[in-house]
């Protein structure tokens, strides 16, 4: 049995009823009709709900009652880096004065933010190895963009305008290639091989005059350190182009190998994963971006410096790609991200990320008996598993994960990357237990088990979520996007 | 070293998992990584602070900032000096919502599904659209990604697109950097006494122009003439896409009910703090025949095998994760918990609620334009306005605000750091924070800064 399903919050609504007071109005009483014209004054009101306070509060806590967090339980979402979001980011990015302060007041007032936003630039370089860092960069996506713009801007200024392509390996994230259209250019996707790493000699056959960038995650999506990496940056740097790092994986390489040494030129990092941001049910994240030298001139302005003892927007940056976001990023992420790198220091950083390596492999060793592991060498923060053996016996990976629900889990990446049959992509991170991964792997050891004596019990799945499979395809051909009242 | 509170890995933990694995040591899982790569000593960042002494430090960068909850702040300009409900926190604070991922998968993510379902139908009643995505990063780059949409749309045959002057700055340099990749024209319609100068537009329009956008609200707190903007627009086949502040769209009749064609801003005035600018909430809004375009997550109602009612990411065929470099856009990451708190504000306010609030907002920038004309200053533009109007202080306003803040108010926006020309220029923004004996007290203020 069920529960029953939450109105929405439109069908609570009574006419009449406010979650919300207003102070008297202290000025003196003029009609609108004196202020604007006729034409301008909304006629129909905006259908807003009409709740009471408490109204309000029950039912958004039975919506949270409808999810399931970090804070809920284990989350090993691959790529996505699912760690503990510490309660202390919460509390200081609430202080007045980081959280009320506006963007606009001038510099003199808001040092303080200034110098934590340039703290946290100049920790960020020092991780990455890079010799500028942008806090301008909304996300992942967008730090992406902003890196490949600076990319062209660079290969522009240099009067290489035939550069149109970017190289991505097949295993990427979607937002690659993504963003390498969005930037203007074409993308070439380059094979992985059976080691599960990009073929060097594929790599060696895209590469040309016409390369502005390959852009690539280390570790890859598979979990997997492209070992050859000191190779690919060789190839693509004698053919004139540059080698753009997506950090979302980089929760495995904190204090082990920096992009900057990699051979990268520009790094993005996504603050709401591997330095705890916390996710929001998606978003707001924070995607810095790190430069070398010699793309540093293209940086999004304004960009933060320090003069003599105070901090200070540079605007005077003419070779800049100009302004990727307003204002100076999502300053609250970046706040949070700062406590988080203070909280851990250098040492604890590199545990982080030594933990998180020996969690993942620690599992995929658990489950290796169970489920096809393509890639059975040693991983880095993730892993991806097959469920090509079940697969033979009816049930997909799909199914697998459904069934996760019901044992309180939420399943990993599903059908990512796209070069493994049946994926599922699992990232436990450094802030899980070991008795919380030995449960995880019961879990889906049971399933496999059950796939083999009970197959129909795992295609029904899940049973015990609030709602069951729900009719995607439909939602898709019939779209309803609001509520008609 | 000993156990980091975020770390639950004990020692002996440790040695047994390696021994699971078949590793003498972590540094075997490493081995993989070329030495020539490795770095050649420990990362020199500063050393880890125990809680206690993190909540000082953080105090101490607080307490460097003047914080608009210390002195009453004259500044707008895109985001907003509101009353934020306590609702809010206590909502976005409950960590089934702030420490959830994507709801990628749905049957344990409802709550947030049908969070953001609300919240794309509170955008598309405020704003008079067919519907309403769930969010994008903010205001501006929802704006740039409605000028690449709408490009896109009409197969880039159109390949102009017209921005007027009165518009927010940044958000003309936002758009300037997205139009570089699909390589979109973007020129500026002129501004004539605070407003888009329509007859400027009207010679600027031929049949190559995908797009006229424009602010409503304007930068200058001035209300554009939708009606004949969009019927210049109509003459050459462009799009009218319009930026607006949601609040005002309590008492200003929404881009829709004028035939706006896209519609986006920030939901910040709706519960979201301020900041330093970011993140805040952009909102995007259209119309049905531009739904397949539409950047970013979309969540849809269906039902489930028993027929319940149920919610799912939907028409996921637009984005990035499905279609790579064919996408419509490459964003994956939006504002969802700001989208979720600008919810909870928008019903806190309710249907009265918002109109109300609005009005207040109205009433009490016009009162404060009066007492600063009274005052002997001169408003810059004439006409009206929401809750922000220009007023030429007579000298320099950077100099003007310094005396300011020594007199306990956080002055207007300069201007001049937009344009030369307008050093003397403040953008004033009054909301329904700012009492009558503050706005009386900064009007002294002011006179006595000059």
């Amino acid at each position: 049995m069920r529960t029953k399903e939450q109105p929405l919050i439109f069908e609570l609504s009574r006419k009449g009823r406010k979650g919300d007071s207003l102070p008297e109005l202290d000025v003196p009483e003029v009609s609108v009709e004196e202020l604007l014209e006729d034409s301008y004054i909304r006629k129909e009101e905006a259908k807003l709900p009409e709740v009471s306070e408490l109204q309000l509060v029950r039912h958004y806590t039975a919506l949270s009652n409808r999810n399931f967090g970090v804070d809920s339980g284990f989350y090993p979402l691959g790529s996505c880096t699912m760690k503990y979001n510490p309660k202390v980011n919460e509390v200081v990015a609430r202080m007045p004065g980081l959280s009320h302060i506006h963007p606009y007041q001038p510099e003199e007032q808001v040092q303080g933010a200034l110098e934590l936003m340039h703290e946290l630039q100049e920790s960020l370089a020092e991780m990455t190895g890079m010799k500028e860092v942008t806090l301008q960069s909304a996300a992942g996506a967008q730090g992406e963009w902003t890196g490949l713009m600076m990319i062209r801007a660079f290969h522009e200024a240099n009067g290489d305008v035939e550069r149109t392509k970017v190289i991505v390996p097949d295993s990427a994230h979607g937002t690659n290639p993504a963003s390498a259209s969005v930037a203007g250019f074409d993308s070439v996707t380059v094979r992985t091989d059976e080691r599960g790493l990009v073929d060097l000699e594929h790599l060696r056959e895209v590469v040309g005059k016409d390369t502005a960038a390959l852009m690539l995650t280390n570790p890859n999506t598979l979990g997997l350190f492209e070992e050859d990496i000191v190779q690919m940056a060789e190839i693509i740097h004698s053919a004139g182009g540059k080698l753009y790092y997506d950090g979302a994986n980089s929760n495995a390489i904190l204090d082990k190998a920096r992009p900057g040494d990699m051979g990268f030129d520009v790094v993005h990092l996504n603050l709401h994963k591997t330095f705890t941001g916390p996710h929001g049910g998606g978003g707001p994240g924070s995607g810095p971006v790190g430069v070398k030298e010699d793309l540093v001139p293209f940086l999004p302005k304004p960009l933060l410096i320090k003069k003599e003892d105070q901090y200070t927007w540079d605007y005077d940056r003419p070779q800049s790609i100009g302004r990727v976001k307003p204002f100076y990023g999502n300053f609250g992420i970046n706040v949070r991200a700062y406590s988080y790198i203070r909280t851990m220091g250098p040492e604890g950083l590199k545990q982080v990320s030594e933990d998180a390596v020996l969690n993942a492999n620690y599992l995929m060793k658990l489950l290796e008996p169970y489920y096809d592991v393509p890639y059975p060498q040693y991983c880095k923060h993730e892993f991806v598993v097959s469920a090509k053996r079940q697969k033979d016996q009816g049930v997909r990976a799909l199914d697998i994960a459904k069934r996760l629900l019901d044992y309180g889990y939420h399943p990993p990446t599903m059908y990512f990357p796209l070069n493994v049959e049946e994926c599922m992509m699992i990232e436990p991170t450094e802030t899980e237990s070991k008795e919380t991964l030995d449960e995880f792997a019961d879990a889906l050891i049971a399933i496999s088990k059950e796939v083999e004596e009970n197959p129909d019990y795992v295609l029904e799945a899940p049973h015990h979520t609030v709602i069951s499979r729900l009719d995607e395809t439909t939602a898709a051909r019939k779209p309803i996007l609001k509520h008609e009242q | 070293m000993s156990n980091h509170r975020y770390l639950p890995m004990t020692e002996e933990d440790r040695k047994e998992m390696l021994q699971v694995v078949g590793a003498n040591d972590v540094a075997d899982l490493f081995a993989d990584i070329p030495t020539k790569v490795r770095p050649a000593a420990p990362m020199t960042i500063k050393p880890a602070l125990k809680e206690r002494d993190l909540l000082k430090h953080f105090t101490e960068l607080s307490n460097r900032n003047v914080s608009t909850k210390d002195f009453p702040s004259f500044l707008g300009a895109g985001v907003y000096d509101h009353h934020i409900p306590a609702t809010v926190d206590a909502v976005i604070s409950r960590s089934e919502f702030y420490t959830a991922y994507t709801p990628y998968q749905p049957e344990i993510s409802q709550g947030e599904l049908q969070a953001i379902f609300e919240f794309q139908t509170m955008i598309a009643e405020i704003t008079g659209m067919d519907l309403a995505n769930s969010s994008m990063y903010d205001g501006h780059t929802a704006l740039a990604e409605a000028v690449v949409m709408v490009a896109g749309h009409l197969k880039m045959k159109k390949q102009r697109v017209l921005v007027s002057d009165t518009v927010h700055p940044e958000a003309r340099d936002v758009i300037d950097t997205y139009v570089l990749g699909p390589r979109l024209n973007v020129a500026s319609v002129n501004e004539s006494k605070g407003k888009t100068d329509v007859s400027d537009l009207k010679e600027k329009l031929d049949d190559d122009v995908c797009a006229v956008v424009v602010q409503y609200p304007n930068f200058y707190g001035g209300i554009e003439d939708l009606k004949a903007i969009r019927e210049a627009c109509d003459e050459s086949g462009a799009m009218m896409i319009v930026k607006s502040n949601p609040l005002a769209l309590g008492v200003l009749t929404p881009p829709g009910a004028f035939g706006a064609d896209v519609v986006v801003g920030d939901t910040q005035p709706f519960g979201i703090p301020s900041q330093y600018g970011g993140p805040h909430c952009g909102y995007f809004a259209t119309k049905k025949a531009l739904m397949r375009k539409v950047p970013g997550r979309l969540v849809g109602q269906t039902v489930d095998e028993d027929g319940t009612r149920g919610f799912v990411l939907t028409l996921q065929a637009r984005e990035q994760h499905i279609r790579r470099d064919k996408a419509t856009s490459n964003i994956c990451s939006n504002q969802a918990l700001n989208a979720l708190g600008s919810s909870v504000a928008m019903t806190a306010l309710g249907k009265s609620g918002l109109k109300e609030l609005a009005v207040h907002n109205l009433k009490k920038a016009h009162y404060a334009k009066q007492q600063i004309e009274n005052a002997g200053f001169t408003i810059v533009n004439e006409g009206p306005h929401f809750n922000e109007f220009v007023v030429d202080v007579g000298s320099n306003v950077v100099d003007v605000n310094k005396k300011l803040i020594d007199k306990g108010f956080i002055g207007g926006l300069d201007l001049g750091r937009f344009d030369q020309a307008n050093v003397n220029h403040m953008l004033v923004c009054v909301t329904e924070m700012r009492t009558k004996e503050e706005i009386d007290r900064f009007v002294k203020a002011l006179e006595e800064s000059k």
